[in-house]
């Protein structure tokens, strides 16, 4: 128990951008159009893209003699910069649609 | 100093997500909003680079650059040219990309906090979400593009699936618990969340591809999120639990949109084909047929007619021979809208995409709860290779495997015309009774084809 109090204590600051995330999230996609769906789960799909800054992180904190961690960290990159780079074109592409109309 | 600096930054960022995901849920500003949310990203990930306290070899600078720079080239080419009716399987398999990069950090991870057991929690929960929704995405993607037709299913696959779901986590106790610093369990826990991924995914139906993909998307979120919490990094946090906690609520109003509890969709049947013996043989007859210049006709003498299209038109790359339909009719003083079920094409809104691309006017997509009181005054109603959600059994068939779905009501209408390419039936495997009752014709054949060939009637008939 006391570990517990110990962790919320030690990580209080993010246990509450967390929990209050949670709500944001559920807020901002309330009473969404079935028309926005795969758009707005494409632009989502974008957003964790998010999950790049962490492999940068990896890359930046590692030395250039690990290989491992180097050859891991470059293609984390890669991919992660996939998601986001292709997550917001496709997305874009999709809205792009319907601005045409009058 | 830069570090204060970084964190303004990732306020914006975190900022630009929740409106720009605020934006996207309305159709005037969602452009917009996409773009504020790009925005944000490129200045979260900039001021990650720039703003490093440390030094850091400049090999590392270029190694980061260069893996940016091609995973941005190939990203926006692959956007740029995938064919719109492919999107729904690229949306899966970005996804899966984020999934793999959340894996690929925590396998690295590991080797820096062995001593510090939260970390290593935090990491593995991390880096078995990631691979999860990596292997599953890649199961969707080849599962949409048809790679992989069918359902598979093991022997008591629900069991066998839960039995692996316990074990990935009793695996990952036992590598916090024992402080372990073996290769061997980090990559033997990673192996198994890949093959959890995609035991997942595989018995699954076709048809719920969108409902999967929404999920592994949140799964993908919640992957961020845990890095976020790792490197105490607010804005991944932010990014991560708002895509997994929107992420979520979206699959369940998905799941609301077709009437099938998310339970349904990961433990039931549907959409496999299983079925189509079983119900098939309920309700045959004989089908009337309709040639194009009949029709062609009988559209001209229409007050009002109405359009449902479906996956097939988007399969027969028909979406711009259909707005010349309309325009066609329209001259002719024939009431002319579209009939868009929630689900129709592989995702969510996929039709809408596809219609707006030919530039048909968005006020004539209809959405179903307003278009289904207009069926009774329409005289015609064109189905353009639609299924399941015009089949009449999911209201009066409780046995019925779509039994409950709301559908269109276009029985209601004075005359139906369905295209399709053949008698099969749609994707969720069953028959149609639509098809033999006696307001019914059928329109065979290739969507892109029959149509033009309708079209040309109509100019003929000046």
């Amino acid at each position: 128990m006391n570990e517990i109090i110990e962790f919320f204590t030690q990580n209080k600051d993010m246990i509450f951008i967390v929990v209050l995330m949670v709500f944001v999230g559920v807020e901002v996609i309330g009473k969404v159009p079935a028309v926005l769906h795969t758009p707005l789960m494409s632009g989502a799909n974008a957003i964790h893209g998010v999950v790049v800054v962490g492999a940068i992180i990896v890359m930046l904190n590692s030395e250039p003699t690990n290989y491992v961690a180097m050859i891991l960290g470059f293609i984390a990159v890669f991919l992660g910069t996939l998601n986001v780079v292709g997550g917001f074109v496709v997305t874009d592409r999709m809205l792009e649609m319907f601005k045409k109309k009058k | 100093m830069s570090l204060n600096i970084i964190h303004i930054i990732y306020l914006f960022a975190s900022v630009t997500f929740i409106l720009g995901l605020k934006m996207l849920s309305n159709p005037k500003t969602a452009r917009n909003g996409n773009i504020l949310a790009a925005v944000g990203m490129v200045a979260a990930i900039l001021a990650t680079i720039f703003l490093h306290e440390g030094e850091v070899n400049t090999i590392i600078y270029g190694l980061i650059f260069g893996a940016i720079a091609l995973g941005t080239i190939v990203g926006w080419l692959t956007a740029k040219r995938v064919q719109m009716t492919k999107m729904p399987e690229l949306v899966s398999l970005f996804n899966g990309m984020g999934g793999a990069c959340a894996a690929l950090i925590g396998l690295v991870e590991f080797h820096h906090n062995l001593d510090n057991s939260t970390n290593i929690a935090i990491i593995l929960a991390g880096m078995i979400i990631g691979s999860v929704s990596f292997s599953g995405s890649i199961i969707a993607w080849a599962k949409l593009n048809g790679t992989l037709r069918n359902a598979i299913r093991l022997p008591k696959y629900n069991i066998l699936n839960t039995i692996i779901l316990i074990g990935l986590v009793v695996y990952s106790v036992f590598i916090v618990w024992s402080g372990t610093h073996s290769e061997a369990h980090l990559y033997g826990l990673f192996t198994a969340a890949i093959i959890y991924g995609i035991l997942f995914v595989i018995p699954i139906g076709g048809a719920d591809m969108p409902v999967v993909i929404s999920l592994l998307n949140s799964f993908t979120g919640l992957a961020a999120a845990f890095g976020g919490f790792l490197y105490g990094n607010q804005v991944m946090l932010t990014g991560g639990i708002l895509v997994g906690s929107a992420g979520t609520l979206l699959t369940l109003v998905m799941c609301e949109a077709m009437n099938r509890p998310l339970f349904n969709v990961i433990f039931g049947a549907f959409g496999d084909g299983d079925t189509a013996q079983s119900v098939g043989g309920a309700s045959q007859g004989t089908v009337k047929e309709v040639g194009p210049s009949d029709l062609a006709v009988q559209m001209n003498y229409s007050n009002k007619i109405l359009i449902v299209p479906g996956y097939g038109l988007a399969v027969a790359q028909a979406q711009h021979v259909i707005k010349e339909l309309e325009q066609l009719l329209e001259e002719r003083g024939v009431e002319v809208a579209y009939a868009i079920h929630p689900v129709a094409g592989r995702m969510p809104g996929h039709m809408n995409v596809l219609l707006a691309e030919s530039n048909v006017d968005y006020d004539k997509l209809k959405e179903m709860e307003d278009v289904n009181p207009e069926f009774s005054q329409t005289d015609l109603v064109l189905v353009v290779g639609a299924n399941d959600v015009v089949n009449p059994a999911a209201k009066t068939d409780p046995t019925s495997p779509i039994y409950g779905m709301p559908i269109l009501e276009v029985e209601n209408a004075k005359h139906v015309v369905v295209n399709k390419r053949s008698m099969n039936a749609g994707y969720a495997g069953i028959q149609n009774e639509l098809f033999f009752r006696d307001k019914t014709n059928m329109l065979f054949g290739d969507a892109k084809k029959v149509l033009t060939e309708l079209v040309n009637e109509l100019k003929a008939l000046d």
